[in-house]
């Protein structure tokens, strides 16, 4: 036949009997729903944007307000509301006086390198405080109490003993972050399913075969978890750690602007910190999925 | 050499089981006497709550013994080897892993893991049945499924003693039949001892070369029958009077332990 019918392109049957290729429409329905939630986000994000412009637009446009019958709708000043188009003004300035590298250097430093020490601190300590029942005994009630207290009430100390500089931010950042990370590892540990662990012992494995091939993995979702909630509290420590006392950073930037009036450098640095927390975020998700192959696919 | 071919051997075994609540000690088997010769296949039945799992436990050296010798060829058992392993009640499958990981997972415990596990593990996944499957997560099997890579994951181990613990119980009525036949073709293929622990007495009887049943707790052996049916089996022996004659034996002897231990447990509430 010259020309291909479009029942060419059905499924092969498959090797197995067992074995069989979803229909073709589950697919496309699949693919039609991923895309509907990203346009819908998409554009509810522009239409915000786009009504937040306008309130600038009616700023610039009627400086005296829009009289509609009785009522006079006046726009609040760019001082109290810059709009979009002011904030990447700002941005823009930002960047070509060349302090935003400066300033991402530090921040970006203080984050990284606290976050990072949580992290491997978080899971080791959690993995041990989950497993052995006595360190728990001995270390729940530090956990429980540097748990309970903001951190960041730390920083007064912090500052008096490693100064101004992004060491006391690297300790608030630390801080900030480990709890929530070895509180969930030794939660995840803790709710291991007890078949599992009988199943290794009864192949004769040892505590560490145990730790490697049980407890680890089965605690990679609470890790997970505990991962995503140390990446909130880990911007927090650097942004009001550098709000409170600092020579550089992102947040020491948006200090100094908002003692001057500057709110669209504010709002500038407020979208410098929100799309590091959606990044870090973003690649945490990567790796979850990563990590989670063998979950079930929710229908 | 040992004249007589005895591979498990049970004198006075007392097993405690302790109370985490109480603090106190349960006994929850008492004085267990038996000889599992090798190559059999033993069915042990009892009520609920008897302590056949416990017993069962015990055997894989999952649990200590109270009292009295437990023998594997002799050698008393103190924790669990590679001459026994065993097939959960539950499919205890590592979710993170696929059908040939979790089949070669007792092989990588026990440090036998090496470049011919994949193949074992390939050869055990066709005897169970399930072609096709070697690189598929837990989560897309079937819970008959499921059990199937359970009893390959212990049959990897190459072990001297299959232990089985009510591994169709959680399953539908015709599933398990299906994997009551399985069992012993791939019985038959490999002539293991088997201890296999259930509280259906048809698939006890259907399966077992000897059926025991053990009291209600304290568990003791009150009755020990060998079944003389012909093998191969296949399901319509389950319709031949001599098979069912051996469930109504069996039938009537737990019966008077259910009763037992009901009356007692009313006498004590």
């Amino acid at each position: 036949m010259a020309t291909q019918g479009p029942f060419d392109t059905v499924a092969q049957p498959a090797e197995s009997e067992w074995l069989v290729q979803p229909p073709p429409e589950s697919r496309t329905r699949e693919r039609r729903g991923l895309s509907e939630s990203t346009v819908i986000g998409f554009a509810a994000v522009v239409i915000f944007f786009i009504l937040w412009q306008g309130v600038g637009f009616v700023r610039t446009t009627w400086p005296d307000g829009v009289s509609l019958g009785p009522i006079t709708f006046i726009a609040p000043s760019q001082l109290f509301l810059p709009a979009p188009l002011d904030v990447f003004k700002a941005f823009q300035a930002y960047v070509q006086d060349g302090r935003i590298w400066k300033d991402m250097a530090v921040s970006g430093q203080e984050l990284m390198t606290g976050y990072l020490a949580a992290v491997v601190l978080g899971i080791v300590l959690g993995l041990l405080v989950g497993w052995y029942k006595r360190l728990r005994y001995a270390l729940d009630p530090f956990i429980t109490f540097l748990y309970a207290t903001p951190r960041i009430v730390l920083l007064p100390l912090f500052i008096i003993w490693f100064g101004i500089g992004v060491e006391s931010k690297i300790a608030v950042v630390f801080l900030g972050a480990i709890f929530a990370i070895l509180i969930n590892t030794a939660a995840g540990v803790r709710n291991l399913d007890a078949n599992l662990i009988k199943v290794a012992r009864s192949f004769g494995a040892s505590d560490l075969q145990l730790f490697r091939t049980i407890a680890l993995p089965g605690s990679v979702p609470f890790i997970l978890t505990g991962l995503r909630l140390g990446i909130g509290h880990a911007l927090t420590g650097v942004i009001v750690g550098e709000l409170v006392a600092a020579q550089f950073g992102v947040g020491q930037m948006m200090a100094v602007a908002g003692a001057t009036f500057q709110s669209a450098k504010v709002f500038a640095g407020l979208f410098i910190i929100a799309g590091t927390g959606m990044l870090m975020t973003f690649t945490l998700q990567k790796l979850e999925q990563r990590f989670e192959a063998w979950r079930p696919r929710p229908n | 050499m040992r004249a007589t071919a005895v591979k498990l051997e049970a004198r006075r075994v007392a097993i405690h089981y302790r109370r985490q609540r109480s603090g106190l000690n349960l006994i929850a088997v008492d004085g267990v006497d038996l000889r599992v010769d090798e190559g059999e296949f033993l069915s042990i039945v009892g009520p609920s709550g008897c302590g056949k799992t416990t017993f069962l436990n015990a055997v894989d050296g999952l649990i200590p013994i109270a009292s009295g010798s437990l023998l594997l060829d002799g050698n008393e058992i103190s924790s669990p080897g590679p001459d026994r392993a065993m097939v959960f009640q539950q499919p205890s499958l590592l979710p993170w892993r696929t059908v040939t990981r979790n089949v070669v997972y007792g092989l990588e415990m026990q440090h036998r893991a090496g470049r011919e596990s994949r193949e074992t593990a390939a050869r055990l996944i066709d005897l169970v049945g399930l072609q096709g499957f070697a690189d598929a997560w837990p989560s897309e099997l079937s819970g008959g499924m499921q059990q199937r890579v359970n009893l390959a994951r212990a049959l990897a181990t190459d072990p001297e003693v299959l232990l089985l613990d009510e591994p169709f119980a959680a399953l539908d009525a015709q599933t398990r039949e299906t994997m009551q036949q399985e069992l012993l073709r791939i019985w038959g293929a490999t002539r293991k001892t088997a201890i296999f622990i259930t509280h259906d007495i048809t698939e006890a009887v259907y399966l077992a070369d000897r059926v025991i049943v053990f009291t209600a707790r304290p568990g003791r052996i009150k009755l020990d029958v060998k079944i003389e049916l012909p093998r191969p089996r296949d399901l319509r022996l389950k319709r031949d009077a001599r098979f069912i004659d051996y469930e109504r034996m069996i039938w009537e002897t737990i019966r008077e332990e259910v009763i037992r231990s009901e009356s007692r447990g009313q006498a004590i509430a």
